[in-house]
């Protein structure tokens, strides 16, 4: 024992990071207790501390297997694989109560403490210099744990994004069919080359589905019309006018007329009506519909 | 120009689609304040609107700088749209309607010179192109928020 310790006591470790490695899973038990006290396990499992304890095993067993494998600088290491979904919930709950990214990370970097603690009260009699290999591995072990829970955070924040963008095309391109045979899409907001494509298809599905004869662009909705979008509008009107049917551009506010003659646009080729009452009433006459009173008096009425 | 008026009241990245949105927004909102009437901000959302997409599509993206500025009996608002883009060789021709060297439809330098009081633009190839353009309000500066 007394030679074993002297040993000890003057070798540099090989290895610190499998040293950490077999230390991390001698105390795995204390660790997960300390661990389910820090705030970042306490206040995503709340329902029963065994929840935590068992949590904070997990992500010790992924640590350990990561400075196992001596790479405790690499966030893209195996180990780290079945704990990327839990720390990504874990940072997820967190954010939710309102918490900044950076003191996620904060948070995150506190399990180092007691991690070192039980470390050093480890290596009593061990030489300053590996005392100070096998804690430096800790840390750039901690440091990588931080990492990995930062990078998944955040690709979780862009898939949210990405899901959210796509439902925002869908929701936001309704065809509505006003009569039969004349259809009408409501435009809102920015009309960008992603939305004009989807806003066209969508279109030109009804017009089939729905035989229609005249289809609607209502652009009340669209708060600028610079050149890119009058060309989206343009290829718009085209299109439907190569299935068979007529487009009628409606919703043109004043302003939005002055700015397009300034501009230079030429939409003489389009059919234009100041608001989709206009252009319901248009293509009703065209489909040789017309919309009467029902009683003779109502004209006075009103 | 008046001291009091003048001042960088922003610096807006143009790097993306998006940064588009908040361009457009911005001069909206500025223009708003400063008391522009419906029309004019229209005019001016949408020259900021075409100057913008070039600098991102033509000159690979730079910055766009706003600045209040006053002379005394009016106020105005001055866009600045900069990059370090191809730069372009020929102004003369890229002004005029219709030609493009992308696939747009031309008209976005031109157009948004007709839709602002003051246009300047400085290209160098090689280095980047800077377009100013200035609007000014019809009458003097309403007090803020009101209609």
């Amino acid at each position: 024992m007394a030679e074993h310790e002297t040993a000890a006591r003057h070798r540099t470790p090989e290895n610190p990071g499998s040293e950490v490695g077999a230390f991390l899973r001698r105390r795995r038990e204390q660790l997960a207790q300390r661990w389910a006290d820090e705030p970042l396990f306490r206040t995503v499992f709340t329902v029963a501390r065994d929840e935590a304890v068992e949590a904070g095993r997990v992500v010790v067993d992924a640590l350990a297997q990561v400075a196992g494998h001596g790479r405790v600088e690499d966030p893209a290491d195996p180990g780290f694989t079945v704990v990327r979904e839990q720390l990504s919930r874990m940072a997820a709950a967190r954010a939710r109560t309102g918490l900044t990214p950076s003191r996620v990370s904060t948070e995150v970097d506190a399990l180092r403490v007691p991690a070192d603690e039980l470390l050093v009260a480890e290596l009593p009699d061990a030489s300053a210099e590996h005392v100070r290999a096998c804690t430096t591995a800790l840390t750039v072990l901690m440091g990588t744990l931080r990492l990995v829970v930062m990078e998944t955070a955040l690709s979780e924040g862009e898939a949210l994004i990405d899901r959210q963008r796509l439902q925002l095309l869908e929701v936001a391109t309704p065809v509505i069919r006003l009569w039969d045979g004349i259809v009408a899409v409501p435009l809102i907001g920015t009309l960008d080359s992603a939305r004009s494509q989807v806003v066209m298809e969508t279109l030109l599905e009804s017009v089939v589905d729905q035989q229609a004869r005249f289809a609607i662009l209502d652009i009340t909705g669209v708060p600028t019309v610079d050149s890119l979008v009058a060309q989206h509008l343009m290829k718009t009107v085209a299109a439907v006018r190569l299935m068979g049917a007529e487009c009628v551009v409606s919703g043109i506010r004043p302003a939005i007329a002055q700015t397009i003659v300034h501009l230079g646009l030429d939409l003489g080729t389009v059919i234009t009506r100041a608001s989709l009452a206009d252009a319901l009433g248009y293509a009703l006459r065209r489909l040789g519909a017309d919309i009467v009173r029902a009683a003779p008096g109502g004209a006075q009425a009103r | 120009m008046s001291a009091a008026a003048a001042g960088v009241e922003a610096r807006l990245p143009i790097r993306s689609d998006l940064d588009l949105v908040r361009v457009r927004q911005h001069v909206r909102q500025a223009s708003a304040t400063l008391g522009f009437g419906l029309v004019e901000q229209t005019k001016l959302v949408t020259a900021a609107s075409e100057l913008a997409r070039n600098t991102l599509v033509y000159g690979g993206g730079g910055e766009v700088e706003a600045t209040m500025v006053g002379d005394g009996r009016r106020a105005g608002l001055r866009l600045t749209f900069s990059d370090r883009g191809p730069g372009i060789p020929d102004l003369e021709r890229a002004l005029s309607d219709g030609y493009t060297s992308g696939v747009g439809l031309g008209l976005g330098l031109g157009g948004a010179r007709r839709l602002v009081h003051e246009f300047a633009i400085d290209s160098t190839p090689g280095v980047g192109t800077t377009v100013t353009v200035t609007s000014w309000t019809a009458r003097a500066p309403r007090p803020r928020g009101g209609f």
